[in-house]
């Protein structure tokens, strides 16, 4: 059978062999594993964004104020507050759900670039509260000293490796569902509202209905990535609240290539290099990374997967649509043969 | 009757685009709705699939009030639809499009989905039987795995019907199904049309294809300026003076109204 063999299911695997090698890989350099830990937290927020953006097509620019949410939201509860992480991180991701909810019960009342003006809106609400509430915030100073996961049992969350392997867990997660989604009816439903909301309509899918479970689903993920991010870093800040944060996902999926499995993950992981290499330029680091996202949109306008995809011989496609009951193996990105 | 229409109205800013129609659609016929450029057929058919609100009148289906319906549930209901621009998802493969169509008939959701119950699988199995079952009828399961955007316009528009009859419906409204087809096309979509016919499907249509339109409808409803200025078979709708003075008194009856 070519399909286990295609290309493409060794990309993921060797992606997935690199992640679960890591700690090993980084077992002397600490602030490595750090660098991938923090990265993979960005991949999982990206994916958040990935199943509004990617997958509907509604350009969502409140992710970051999410992300920030969910952090906060640890962030607060376990310091001032003195709540388990475990309990806040409950907190956090029910809390971004709700919040998720609501404001896209309003925001999906507008569309295309209303949409996206309305949830930067909405992000910057989120900022500025922030950095304006400083009796709950504490504003500038930010928050330090959030706590790691309590430990369960013999495992210990202080140790990086362990909260590497924690993030890990959530991030196999987030991709498997994008996986899953991808090739299923909701997902196609999804996919038929970013391609013509017209279409979807006429074959029975309920549009207002699908958005909003996508962007509900999408807050929810940022949240969570958020509250991971404050747990690992100890300290957090307005900045984590940004609208940097958000155009940080969208970096991360335009590089690694909108409404794919792999993308995001790619996306995160490789931004997350370039950012470590051109750390000595600081703010500067954007004269580079500019062209190269330049040159990225010419070259591979559907991300570096889509690049990939076309890459891939022509006898490895679209055996995932062939009519065989049985799932296939895991790890079809390209967006011609999953999307839809 | 299948579909029942009475007094059937929608104005645009004061504008009567449709105004008090009344149709009979009977069930296991087709039904073909002409008129010139601008007779609101298109709104008519946006009314019927609810992708408009009537602004009056109502439209009853299989006995039940759909007025007003929105269009996601007008298809559960069992109405399903082309467009007068083919639509298609064109990144996907035609087999991905018409799978699309199976969405509104399952019982699966999301969860379903990431947790692969047998719901789920049942589901993907049953869709994509029907998916190719489809594209079988419409003769197009050949291109099962060509990408949408590279058919042939006259492939396209098969796959869009293919796609339409995926929700299984009861009653298909096409919208000019043989636009920008020729006669050799034109005819093989009305076999297809029959075809539908024979498998228990309702059709009405708008078309401006007249030799199509005579061939092929049990019964004409002819539409001027938003109302029903005449309703019979073919052969009466010829002989109609109001028909001949509005519509077909200036042309030959191959040209039709199409600019």
């Amino acid at each position: 059978m070519t399909t286990a063999l295609s290309p493409r299911a060794l990309g993921v695997a060797l992606v997935a062999l690199a992640l679960l090698l890591a700690p090993v890989a980084f077992s002397e350099q600490q602030y490595l594993l750090r660098v991938v830990t923090t990265a993979a937290i960005y991949a999982i927020a990206a994916y958040g964004l990935n199943i509004i953006l990617g997958l509907t097509g509604q350009l969502s620019l409140a992710h970051g104020a999410f992300f920030g949410l969910g952090a906060y939201t640890v962030g607060l509860l376990t310091t001032d507050y003195d709540w388990s992480f475990w309990t806040s991180f409950l907190v956090a991701i029910v809390g971004t759900t709700v919040l998720g909810y609501v404001s896209g019960l309003i925001a999906l009342r507008t569309q295309g670039a209303y949409f996206a003006i309305f949830t930067m809106a909405l992000g910057f609400l989120v900022f500025i509260t922030i950095t304006r509430w400083e009796s709950l915030t504490h504003a500038h100073s930010g928050v330090s000293g959030v706590k790691y996961p309590e430990s369960i049992g013999p495992i210990d969350f202080s140790e990086p490796a362990t909260m590497y392997y924690f993030v890990l867990l959530f991030l196999a997660g987030v991709v498997y569902t994008t996986h899953a989604l991808l090739r299923s009816n909701a997902g196609r439903s999804l996919v038929a509202i970013r391609t013509s909301e017209d279409l979807a309509k006429s074959i029975g899918v309920n549009v207002a209905v699908n958005k909003q479970l996508a962007f509900t689903a999408s807050a929810t993920i940022a949240g969570l990535a958020g509250a991971l991010f404050a747990s690992l870093n100890g300290f957090i800040g307005p900045d984590s609240a940004g609208i940097d944060r958000t155009f940080e996902m969208l970096l991360f999926l335009l590089i690694g290539g909108l409404g794919t499995v792999m993308g995001p993950l790619l996306g995160s992981l490789l931004v997350a290099f370039l950012f470590e290499m051109l750390q000595d330029l600081e703010t500067y680091r954007f004269i580079v990374l500019g062209p190269i996202i330049v040159l990225l949109v010419i070259f591979a306008p559907r991300g570096l997967v889509g690049y990939l995809n076309d890459l891939v011989p022509a006898r490895f496609r679209r055996t995932d649509t062939t009519l065989s009951a049985e799932p296939l193996p895991a790890g079809s990105t390209t967006t011609n043969d999953e999307v839809l | 009757m299948l579909l029942e229409v009475r007094g059937l109205g929608k104005t645009f800013g004061g504008l009567d685009a449709v105004k008090g129609v009344d149709i009979d659609v009977p069930e296991g016929r087709i039904t073909a709705i002409i008129g010139p450029n601008g007779a609101g057929k298109s709104t008519l058919f946006n009314l019927l699939a609810g992708f408009y609100r009537p602004t009056s009148g109502t439209v009853t289906f299989r006995g039940k009030d759909i007025t007003g319906m929105k269009p996601h549930r007008t298809v559960r209901e069992g109405i399903a639809r082309t467009f007068q621009t083919t639509q298609l998802f064109e990144d996907a493969t035609v087999l991905e499009n018409v799978l699309a169509g199976c969405v509104v008939r399952s019982r699966s959701n999301a969860i379903d989905a990431v947790l692969r119950t047998p719901r789920y699988r049942r589901d993907e199995r049953a869709s994509k039987e029907r998916a190719m079952a489809e594209l079988e009828f419409v003769g197009a399961a050949h291109l099962a795995h060509e990408i949408a955007s590279k058919l042939p316009q006259e492939a396209q528009k098969r796959v869009s019907m293919a796609l339409a009859l995926a929700t299984q419906p009861r009653l298909m409204l096409l919208d000019e199904p043989a636009a920008g087809t020729n006669d050799e096309e034109t005819e093989a979509f009305g076999d297809l049309i029959r075809q539908m016919v024979d498998r228990g499907i309702t059709v009405c249509l708008v078309e401006h294809k007249m030799s199509m339109v005579m061939n092929l409808a049990d019964q004409i409803v002819v539409l001027d300026h938003g109302q029903r200025i005449a309703a019979g078979t073919p052969a009466e709708i010829k002989q109609d003076p109001l028909v001949i003075e509005a519509y077909l008194g200036a042309h030959d009856h191959q040209a039709g109204a199409r600019p």
